[in-house]
């Protein structure tokens, strides 16, 4: 059952990541008028260049001497406005299913269904998901005890609550809560932090004024039964190691990228890359393709550019899938008056 | 010179190390699950390690980014490094190193 009375959506195209890879393959898709959704685990566009190097420069974009991952994926996002691409942000691609008509049916973990003759997986490194600390048994308490995002603060509201990590999660998380927790414990391997230097500094006096705690250490067990939390053990540096009350655990590391449901699609991967003819750049079931660092075929490298020349490549392909009674008409943004009426320019 | 890196699970693989190169890019290249997901930015804390048996102070201090990044990985100790910000050179001939757990 979808949450989401629009849906199913129909389109032509659904692609899931929207990097730059992603996002270029709008632009081609769009000049062969082809429309296209795009899902996207994290809040915004860019994927890794604006997840993990949003401010670091990026020198290898042809005509671009010098670009930030933020830069790029604004300037893409300019270039594929004319297209009307519809984007689900904060949505994990889950489940892909083949209709009887030949199309594919993609759902999403809050219930957008997309039907599309074809697929785009353009999901680089996987699904960006919360880095888990390597505490024994962590999973049976994800949910009800170890919180990776705060969705309501009432959830933390008379309890012992204990948040790990030292960037400025970590850091608002333990301004925010500290008045509602029974308790606020902030524990991180060193008495320094990555995090805004007011947001230290307020930090700093909460626990001058002994309102909430804070420990050079790090989680070693938990404790608790039935997914429960009722204590932990930290550990020092010194390895000296003591028991802490907590029913609560924030951990905040930043995010990593891991494959997730991309895996369960049907897909045939190899070493959890999709192989991919370097014609069409389909993956071995028809109709799903891939662009970017998620494929793999002879001699792919990682680039950003490879991914754009993937996702011409792609947008042919997919085009006699979507129209199979039209012509293909191959034509230059330079000199065509359609292409460019497309674009918004003439 | 020689890099002695251990896994996750203790085995010990030995690298012959490329000058200039970095120890993420051996250990990726020699084929030890090191993430590295940023590609060698400093900019995701995936390639952490530990530095093992006295080689941590043989080292060159970690930079302010690279302190910042580290507190983005997962179960720090005193002697974690970011892979990727250590160059092989001669002077680290046999340094012991272990994948941090992720």
């Amino acid at each position: 059952m979808s949450d989401n009375p629009e849906t199913p959506i129909e389109t032509d195209v659904a692609i899931v990541g929207a990097g730059p890879a992603g996002l270029f393959a709008v632009f081609e898709l769009g000049l062969l008028d082809l429309k296209a959704h795009l899902i996207d685990i994290l809040d915004r566009p860019g994927g890794q260049c604006t997840e993990l190097y949003p401010e670091k420069p990026i020198y290898d974009i042809p005509g671009l001497p010098i670009v930030t991952g933020q830069e790029l994926t604004g300037r893409l996002m300019e270039q594929i406005k004319p297209f009307g691409a519809t984007f689900h942000f904060g949505e994990m691609a889950n489940a892909l299913k083949k209709l009887p008509d030949g199309r594919w049916k993609l759902s999403t973990d809050v219930g957008t269904e997309i039907i599309a003759p074809v697929i785009v997986i353009a999901a680089g490194g996987g699904s960006f998901m919360p880095k888990r600390p390597p505490v024994p048994g962590i999973e049976a308490y994800e949910g009800t005890s170890v919180h990776y995002a705060v969705r309501k603060m009432e959830t933390f509201r008379g309890k012992n609550v204990l948040i790990a990590g030292g960037g400025d999660s970590a850091l608002d998380w333990t301004l925010n809560l500290a008045p509602i927790a029974k308790s606020l414990t902030l524990v991180h391997h060193r008495d320094g932090f990555r995090a805004a230097q007011h947001s230290v500094n307020r930090m700093r006096e909460l626990v001058e004024q002994k309102k909430i705690n804070f420990h050079v250490a790090s989680v070693k067990a938990l404790h608790g039964e039935g997914g429960q939390l009722s204590g932990v053990t930290l550990s020092g540096h010194d390895k000296r190691e003591w028991h802490l009350e907590a029913e609560a655990l924030l951990p905040f590391f930043g995010l990593t990228m891991k494959l997730g449901p991309i895996a369960d699609f049907g897909i045939n991967l190899h070493e959890n890359l999709i192989p991919v003819d370097t014609a069409h750049f389909e993956s071995q079931t028809p109709g799903i393709f891939g662009i970017g660092d998620i494929i793999s075929y002879p001699g792919k490298l990682k680039l950003i550019l490879s991914g754009f020349h993937e996702a011409a490549l792609m947008a042919q392909a997919a085009f006699h899938i979507c129209r199979p009674n039209e012509k293909l008409r191959f034509q230059y943004t330079t000199s065509s008056s359609s292409l460019q009426k497309k674009l918004g320019v003439a | 010179m020689k890099i002695f890196a251990k896994d996750r699970e203790g085995k010990e693989t030995v690298i012959e190390g490329r000058d200039g190169w970095t120890i993420m890019e051996m250990l990726r290249d020699a084929g030890l699950p090191i993430t590295a997901e940023c590609g060698g930015a400093c900019a995701c804390a995936t390639c952490h390690i530990y530095i093992d048996d006295g080689w941590y102070e043989k080292l060159p201090p970690p930079t302010e980014g690279e302190t910042d990044m580290l507190d983005m990985a997962l179960a720090v100790q005193p002697n974690s490094r970011l892979s990727c910000r250590l160059t092989c050179s001669e002077e680290l001939d046999g340094i012991k190193v272990t994948l941090a757990p992720e």
